[in-house]
């Protein structure tokens, strides 16, 4: 079935050991100053966010219809059918499209580097094929995010918003979401600051591009025939004229 | 770029040239020694620049002359366009191989640039602009090698170009609708970030009439420029043609514009104090004040006002594409954008090597018709003269 995360912002203590885990496992270097950044960057994938009185957690949300991955035009990033978004470094040429096409803003760049690499969460992809949690999943302290199957997730979700209602605002974010998203959240209060961009569609973006893009092979076919149809008729004009000419000549 | 500029003989402009490309020369090393987080303002919030909204978005539309003029003499058959076309064809060929250079400043690993070849992702709009523009890039060599071909004497290499200029030009008709429209395409996988006035599932429509708006513009900007230049007569009849159907396309174009902002619900924006607004405005006002003036037959028929006109054209259509690149994704992705002073010198630069190999091209080669006498669309087949 399908690798998702749970985060419930009602048990998230704040204590940012999911940033350092996760720095460890991509090998970055974490200390007091970067803990202190609340934004995501190529110096840490996830973050911990002070949302009012809680906390959250800013991270790949790994889409079920990613916009980063359809919009890559050399597939380095790909949604795998175990659930995590993946990243093929080999691959990228650093258009940097997935980047602002992410309706989270998730994906960040090395600005600094001379060969700069796309970085962003994949959900511990080499852990999760193993059946594992995720490094942050692991060390988290409070139970906050926890991984499974992404339909026992849900159903873990609705039992949580179900037995304690007071606790949460009664909303599971990630599972209509632009389509379903394999990361879940809730929280005591709406989720809408993920990435900046409230209002996104429930259809999936990828959708919109795709709309059009089918349509080059009617585009292709009706340009072809019509030029060459066009071409036909004042090339015969022409053709025409000509034979008109050398036959009033012969006479 | 003001009505003094006659740079081919003036000294001042050939020491803005050299600035110029000592300033880039600068950028250069500094963007690739240093990364693009040393040369750009980019962030990861805002990870296009100027260098996709004017060296791509721009370059790109402004060559699209290429393919309107390609397919009005070889389709349509319209002879008294023949004068132009080479140095259309020219103008366009040049503006590909600025955008694939400009590229490599962008594209954080640039040496990949040949990846969409072997690694494909067909949903992807990106993966498709690639292949458009390096085919049409191909399509317009073969119409360009003509040119050459003359100047070498290769009379069967011009034989054979002959033979199959015409599936070339339809080639190149059927790329550059698919590739212009797609840099529109580009933009409507985001539609919370960009701003309504721009964000419209037409955008791609939009994207390739304003293209051929451009197109026709630059061929009146650079006929303009080459007969200052070259002390050649201007193809006045002719501009006035274009000039008749740039209106028509601009009265379109803008049409639809409304009508379009009416049908989303998106004209009470237009009330709204913000940048977005002045900026839509100046883009609109851009393209309408030209459209109006280019109805009058009196304004056709001056070579100046059709000049103001065309350069209007092109600054309005600059400006659409940075509102859609740049000024319409601010607000979107909460963060304001300016450009480094160095990503500016890039840009310039690209545009002055654009100017410089056009002068050499037309200096060396024979893009422009023999002076003739005769009244221009007379019939006279430069490719058939020079095979004599």
């Amino acid at each position: 079935m399908s690798r998702a995360m749970l985060f419930d912002g009602s048990l998230c203590v704040g204590c940012r050991q999911c940033e350092a885990a996760c720095s460890e496992r991509w090998g970055l270097k974490y200390d007091e100053a970067i803990a202190a950044e609340e934004k995501l960057s190529e110096r840490k994938l996830t973050a911990v966010v002070t949302a009012g009185e809680s906390y959250l957690r800013r991270l790949c949300m790994h889409c079920s219809y990613p916009g980063c991955a359809s919009v890559c035009p050399v597939k380095a990033l790909e949604k795998t059918p175990l659930g995590p978004v993946t990243y093929d470094e080999s691959r990228c040429i650093g258009c940097r499209y997935c980047m602002v096409a992410c309706p989270y803003q998730v994906p960040v760049y090395e600005w600094s580097r001379r060969l700069p690499r796309v970085r962003k969460c994949d959900m511990c992809y080499e852990r999760q094929k193993e059946g594992r949690p995720s490094a942050c999943a692991e060390i988290c302290p409070a139970g906050a995010t926890i991984c499974g199957e992404r339909d026992e997730l849900i159903a873990e979700a609705r039992r949580r918003l179900a037995e304690s209602p007071e606790q949460y605002h009664a909303h599971i974010y990630g599972v209509e979401e632009l389509g379903g998203t394999s990361v879940l959240f809730i929280a005591p209060r709406p989720i809408e600051y993920l990435g900046g961009n409230p209002g996104l569609p429930e259809e999936p973006l990828p959708e919109l591009t795709w709309r059009v893009l089918s349509l080059i092979p009617n585009i292709v076919t009706v340009v072809a025939v019509s030029m060459g149809g066009v071409w036909w008729i004042t090339h015969r004009r022409e053709e025409v004229a000509e034979a008109e000419r050398r036959e009033r000549e012969g006479k | 770029m003001g009505g003094a500029l006659r740079w081919p003989r003036v000294t001042v402009w050939r020491v803005v040239f050299a600035a110029l490309m000592g300033a880039t020369l600068y950028a250069t090393i500094v963007r690739f020694g240093g990364g693009l987080g040393k040369a750009t303002n980019l962030s990861d919030r805002f990870p296009w620049g100027i260098w996709v909204g004017f060296d791509v978005m721009c370059g790109v539309g402004l060559a699209a002359g290429g393919f309107t003029i390609a397919a009005m003499v070889h389709i349509f058959n319209v002879e008294k366009y023949k004068p132009i076309l080479r140095p259309t064809i020219l103008t366009a060929f040049l503006g590909y191989l600025l955008v694939i250079f400009g590229l490599m400043f962008d594209l954080g690993r640039p040496y990949r640039i040949w990846h969409p070849l072997v690694m494909w992702n067909p949903h992807s709009v990106m993966f498709e602009v690639a292949w458009c523009v390096m085919l049409y890039t191909s399509v317009l060599a073969m119409e360009f090698a003509p040119t050459v071909f003359e100047k070498l004497g290769w009379q069967g290499a011009l034989r054979w170009t002959r033979a199959i200029s015409v599936p070339v030009v339809i080639a190149g008709v059927i790329l550059s609708t698919l590739h212009q429209s797609s840099l529109g395409s580009l933009y409507l996988i985001f539609p919370y970030k960009l701003y309504p006035l721009w964000y419209t599932p037409l955008l791609p429509f939009f994207f390739y009439v304003s293209a051929i708006c451009v197109g026709f513009a630059m061929t009146i900007f650079e006929s303009w420029h080459s007969s200052r230049a070259f002390g050649r007569r201007l193809e006045a009849p002719l501009l006035m043609s274009v000039g008749r159907v740039l209106a028509v396309l601009l009265l379109v174009y803008l049409t639809m514009r409304f009508l379009d902002l009416n049908y989303r619900g998106a004209l009470p924006l237009l009330a709204l104090p913000r940048t977005e607004t002045y900026l839509f405005a100046l883009e609109i006002g851009l393209m309408a004040v030209p459209m109006v003036m280019l109805f009058r037959k009196r304004v056709r028929q001056s070579t100046g006002a059709l000049y103001a006109c065309a350069v209007m054209v092109i600054f309005g259509f600059v400006a659409n594409r940075l509102n859609v690149s740049v000024t319409g994704m601010e607000a979107g992705s909460g963060v304001h954008y300016v450009p480094k002073w160095m990503e500016v010198a890039v840009t310039l630069g690209l545009i002055a090597v654009g100017f410089a190999l056009f002068r050499v091209a037309a200096q060396f080669l024979p893009v422009f018709p023999e002076e003739k006498p005769a009244a221009p669309g007379a019939g006279g087949d430069p490719l058939a003269a020079a095979g004599r």
